[in-house]
């Protein structure tokens, strides 16, 4: 049974890697369409883009977090 | 450049291979010498099958690599030049409060005497030019970078009145990128990837938001951006979370630099031992080398990310505690907004 908090942990690491890849590749394909039509306002989606994105790293580290705590209690 | 190339691939590898071979660790730290023993003693003990692969490493004098990841990425007060012996850097203590010198804190001053060379020699060679002259060699640089800050992230973000904030952008990026730097040069540490450097980082970065926020509105301004401007039967919901979120902001600035300056270390190290958990030159050659190489080059580009980020979202923050609703014209990004 003891195994159980590293399975843990690594499920929660994937888990929010995935969230993670999700969202932020949501914003590029996003900051891509935005920045073919409009190259003009190219960085300032570059700045949105890098903000929003660190945003959603942020909450999926603290998940990552976490789990390396788990795995190493 | 081929032969630099490898030199520098032998400099990457080359200390992780022998520190793993060296007793240094065991004998070095005082509290780690009874475990190592107690585990090597335990070893031929050990009745269950499975506990005999594990143990297998440990009877020969190695280390978990586990263990020894953890020893690089915490902080401690030894330097290990492996080959040529060590540096133990002294304990001190005041008042029952253990202040001693650690890796982390030398790696810090290392950082900031850095910083004063370099940007009192940039600032001098600047000084010298006439109006019309442009900077050369490392004021160059500096100017870039001081320019790319200044007009990017601190008049983007902040708009009126952002020359106050911009001395505390500029030491904050620069001290985090040349702190991130260090940790990439072998016999290094990461000090920011110790939390209680970013944890301080983020605290000055915490304080400055509040004050900036007290001065741009008064007392009764700034309890107003604790309602956020809704009616009066929502308070009991929305000045808790507003009082929060004073909070989470710092704490995510301190998480966000921690776990991506100590997770880069981890995984090149991790690449690395796969080689050494396998015992194959195969594995060696085609994956450690090569992918730990592809993480380094990336920890490069990350070490200028993540100083820009903690800035741009440094910027951020002042910007949204000090704007006026409606008041600005110009940037209508996230600061208008709040």
């Amino acid at each position: 049974m003891e195994g159980l908090g590293y399975l843990g942990a690594g499920i929660g690491a994937g888990l929010a890697v995935i969230g993670a890849g999700l969202g932020i590749g949501n914003i590029a394909a996003s900051a891509a369409e935005g920045t073919a039509r409009q190259p003009e306002a190219t960085s300032d989606i570059r700045t949105t883009m890098i903000i929003a994105a660190a945003l959603i790293e942020g909450v999926a580290l603290f998940g990552e977090v976490i789990c390396v705590l788990l795995a190493l209690k | 450049m081929r032969v630099k190339a490898i030199s520098r691939i032998l400099a990457l590898v080359v200390p992780v291979l022998l520190s793993l071979n060296s007793h240094a660790f065991a004998v070095s730290g005082k509290e780690e010498a009874p475990v190592r023993e107690s585990v090597t003693a335990a070893a031929p003990a050990a009745p269950a099958t499975v506990a005999t692969s594990a143990a297998a490493p440990a009877a020969e004098g190695e280390e978990k690599p586990g263990d020894v990841i953890m020893h690089h990425i915490l902080d401690n007060s030894t330097f290990a030049f492996e080959p040529f012996g060590e540096i133990h850097l002294p304990h001190l203590s005041v008042g029952g409060y253990d202040i001693s010198i650690t890796k982390h804190v030398v790696m810090i001053w290392l950082a900031s005497a850095i910083l004063l060379v370099v940007a009192s020699a940039a600032g001098a060679s600047v000084k010298k030019l006439s109006a019309r002259q442009a900077p050369k060699g490392i004021a160059n640089v500096i100017e870039a970078l001081v320019d790319f800050i200044r007009v990017d992230v601190a008049k983007s973000n902040i708009g009126q009145g952002y020359e106050k904030f911009l001395p505390f952008l500029l030491s904050v990026f620069f001290f985090i990128l040349v702190c991130n730097l260090l940790g990439l040069i072998p016999y290094g540490a990461t000090a920011t990837g110790n939390v209680n450097v970013t944890l301080t980082l983020s605290i000055f970065t915490f304080f400055i938001t509040q004050v900036a926020a007290f001065k741009a509105h008064g007392v009764k301004g700034y309890l107003q951006h604790l309602t956020a401007g809704t009616h009066w039967s929502l308070w009991i919901i929305m000045v808790p979370i507003e009082i929060i979120g004073q909070f989470t902001k710092p704490f995510a600035l301190t998480v966000r630099l921690f776990a991506n300056m100590t997770a880069g270390h981890i995984i090149i190290l991790s690449l690395i031992f796969i080689s050494f958990i396998l015992k194959s030159y195969i594995v060696a050659m085609a994956v450690s080398v090569p992918f730990a190489i592809f993480i380094y080059l990336l920890e490069l580009f990350v070490a200028f990310l993540q100083a820009f980020v903690f800035t741009m979202l440094s910027a951020l923050f002042i910007g949204l505690a000090t704007a006026h609703e409606g008041g600005h014209d110009e940037h209508a990004l996230e600061g208008a907004h709040h």
